[in-house]
C-alpha cells in the first residue's frame, strides 16, 4: 500500500549552507532527497520511513562536471544523462558512462544522481563498481567542514557508510591516469534496459608491451556481495602471470571465493556465481586480447 | 505548500503536499488525466511527462521538486487544434491499442525526436526502453516513430 502523505514532511534547502545547517541542527532526523528515483519507489510501496525529507535537488553547489589537469570532478547531483554524454568521461572513464547508460532508462537517467546512487548504498547499484576501479574519492561536507574519503572503504556493511547523518556528499572525483588501460564493463539483468543487475562487473587492465601478462588490473563487482566490492585478491591472481588456462582457472576460483552472492527476488546464488565467473573470464579474454 | 508550475504553457497554482507525486497533482488536482499510472514505481513509463524539457516518470517526482518548473503533458502536445505529428502517426500505424501506454510512449518519442531528428532503429529502441506496452508487441510503435521522424 502506498505511503500516507501526512506522515511526511519536506522542505527545500535554499542553498548548501542552509542544507548543512538543517542537517546539523537535527542530525538523523532529516534525510536528503536528491533525484528521488529510489526513495519514491519505496514511497509507492509504503516502505519509505516516515519523517522529514530535505530537498537538495536545486542546490547549484552540488552540480556540474569539472575537469582539471589531475581530476574529473562530478557534483553529487550530476545525473546519469550528464555522465553518459560527457566527452572526457567517455574517453577516460568509459565504465562509468556504460553504467550510466545501463541504469534504468532515459527518464530515470534524467533524474537519478551519482551522489544519490552512492548514498542510497544499494549493493546492486551500477555505478559503484565503475567508481571503484577508477579510485574515486568522495567529498563529504557538513557545517563543521569538508573531508575527502576514498570510495574504497566508503561502504562498511550492507547500507552502512562512513558518512555521518549531518554530512552530504558534495562531489566525487576521479584521478586522471596517464597510462593506457583497456576498460571492460558488463551488467547482467533480466533485460537490457530498466532491469536491476543480477551481476555487474567493472574492470580495467593494462598489458605488458609484448602482451602475455597484465602489468596492472582492477576489478569491482555489484550485486554479488553486501556492498559494492573491489576484488583485490582476484586482481593479484592475474597480474604479472602468464595468462594460461591454469592461471585463469585458479583466478576464477579465487574470484568466486571473494564474492558472496545470495538467493533473492532477482536471481539465485548459483546463477550469479556461474555468470560472475563467466564474465570474469570474458574480461580477461577481451582486455588481454586472447 | 502552494505549488507553482507552468503546465502546458499555463501557470498553475496548486495546494499540494510536498511529497505528493507529480502524477497525482497532474491527474487529480489539475484534471489532466491523459498521463496514466501503470506501475507507480518507475518501471513502465506510462506516467512519462517532460519536466523542464527532460523526460521523467511523474510517479517518481515529488511535488516539491516540481515547484517552479515547466511541465508538458500529452495534453500539451497538440497545437492550434492540430495533433502532433507523432499522434498522427501512432493513429495511422496502429501504434495504440488499449491506450494506457500511449501517452507515455508518445512523450518518450517526442523527447527522443527533440534530441535527435532522425534516430536510427537502435536509438528508437533505447529511447522507448523505459516504456512498456502489453498490447502491440512494439513493432507498430517503432513504426509510428519511424514514420514521424
Amino acid at each position: 500500500m502506498r505511503a500516507y502523505l501526512p506522515d511526511y514532511q519536506a522542505r527545500s534547502a535554499k542553498d548548501l549552507k542552509d542544507a548543512l545547517k538543517v542537517l546539523s541542527g537535527e542530525p538523523g532526523l532529516w534525510k536528503p532527497l536528491a533525484g528521488a528515483t529510489d526513495l519514491m519507489v519505496l514511497f509507492a510501496a509504503g516502505k519509505l520511513p516516515r519523517g522529514r525529507y530535505l530537498n537538495i535537488r536545486g542546490l547549484k553547489e552540488l552540480r556540474g562536471i569539472g575537469v582539471t589537469k589531475d581530476f574529473v570532478s562530478l557534483g553529487a547531483l550530476t545525473t546519469y544523462t550528464e555522465i553518459r554524454g560527457h566527452s572526457v568521461l567517455m574517453k577516460e572513464f568509459p565504465n562509468l558512462c556504460a553504467a550510466a547508460r545501463e541504469t534504468g532508462a532515459i527518464a530515470i537517467q534524467n533524474r537519478g544522481t551519482i551522489g544519490g546512487n552512492i548514498a542510497n548504498a544499494s549493493p546492486a547499484a551500477d555505478s559503484p563498481p565503475a567508481l571503484l576501479v577508477y579510485d574515486a574519492e568522495i567529498e563529504l561536507v557538513s557545517s563543521k567542514g569538508a573531508r575527502w574519503v576514498p570510495y574504497a572503504g566508503f561502504h562498511l556493511a550492507y547500507k552502512k557508510m562512513v558518512m555521518r547523518p549531518d554530512e552530504l556528499i558534495r562531489a566525487v572525483r576521479l584521478p586522471r591516469r596517464a597510462e593506457k588501460f583497456a576498460h571492460f564493463y558488463r551488467k547482467i539483468g533480466t533485460r537490457r534496459a530498466q532491469a536491476i543487475s543480477k551481476v555487474c562487473f567493472s574492470g580495467k587492465a593494462r598489458l605488458e608491451k609484448n602482451g602475455r601478462r597484465f602489468l596492472d588490473a582492477r576489478i569491482a563487482v555489484g550485486s554479488v556481495a553486501p556492498i559494492p566490492l573491489r576484488c583485490l585478491r582476484t586482481e593479484a591472481a592475474i597480474v604479472s602471470r602468464d595468462l594460461d588456462a591454469r592461471v585463469i582457472a585458479n583466478a576464477r576460483k579465487i574470484f568466486l571465493q571473494e564474492i558472496s552472492p545470495i538467493d533473492d527476488i532477482r536471481s539465485t546464488r548459483d546463477y550469479r556465481a556461474a555468470v560472475a565467473g563467466n564474465v570474469f573470464e570474458q574480461f580477461i579474454q577481451e582486455t588481454a586480447g586472447l | 505548500m502552494i505549488l507553482k508550475i507552468k503546465v502546458n504553457g499555463k501557470l498553475r497554482k496548486v495546494d499540494a503536499h510536498p511529497m505528493a507525486r507529480l502524477l497525482d497533482v497532474l491527474r487529480e488536482d489539475l484534471a489532466l488525466t491523459g498521463t496514466k499510472e501503470g506501475c507507480g514505481e518507475g518501471e513502465c513509463g506510462a506516467c512519462s511527462v517532460m519536466l523542464d524539457g527532460a523526460l521523467v516518470n511523474s510517479c517518481l517526482v515529488p511535488a516539491i521538486q516540481a515547484d517552479g518548473a515547466t511541465v508538458k503533458t500529452i495534453e500539451g502536445l497538440a497545437s492550434d487544434g492540430r495533433l502532433h505529428r507523432l499522434q498522427e502517426e501512432f493513429m495511422k500505424c496502429g501504434g495504440a491499442q488499449c491506450g494506457i501506454c500511449t501517452p507515455g510512449m508518445i512523450m518518450a518519442s517526442a523527447s527522443l525526436l527533440a534530441k535527435k531528428k532522425r534516430p536510427n532503429e537502435a536509438e528508437i529502441r533505447e529511447g522507448l526502453a523505459g516504456n512498456l506496452c502489453r498490447c502491440t508487441g512494439y513493432a507498430k510503435i517503432f513504426e509510428s516513430v519511424r514514420s514521424a521522424r
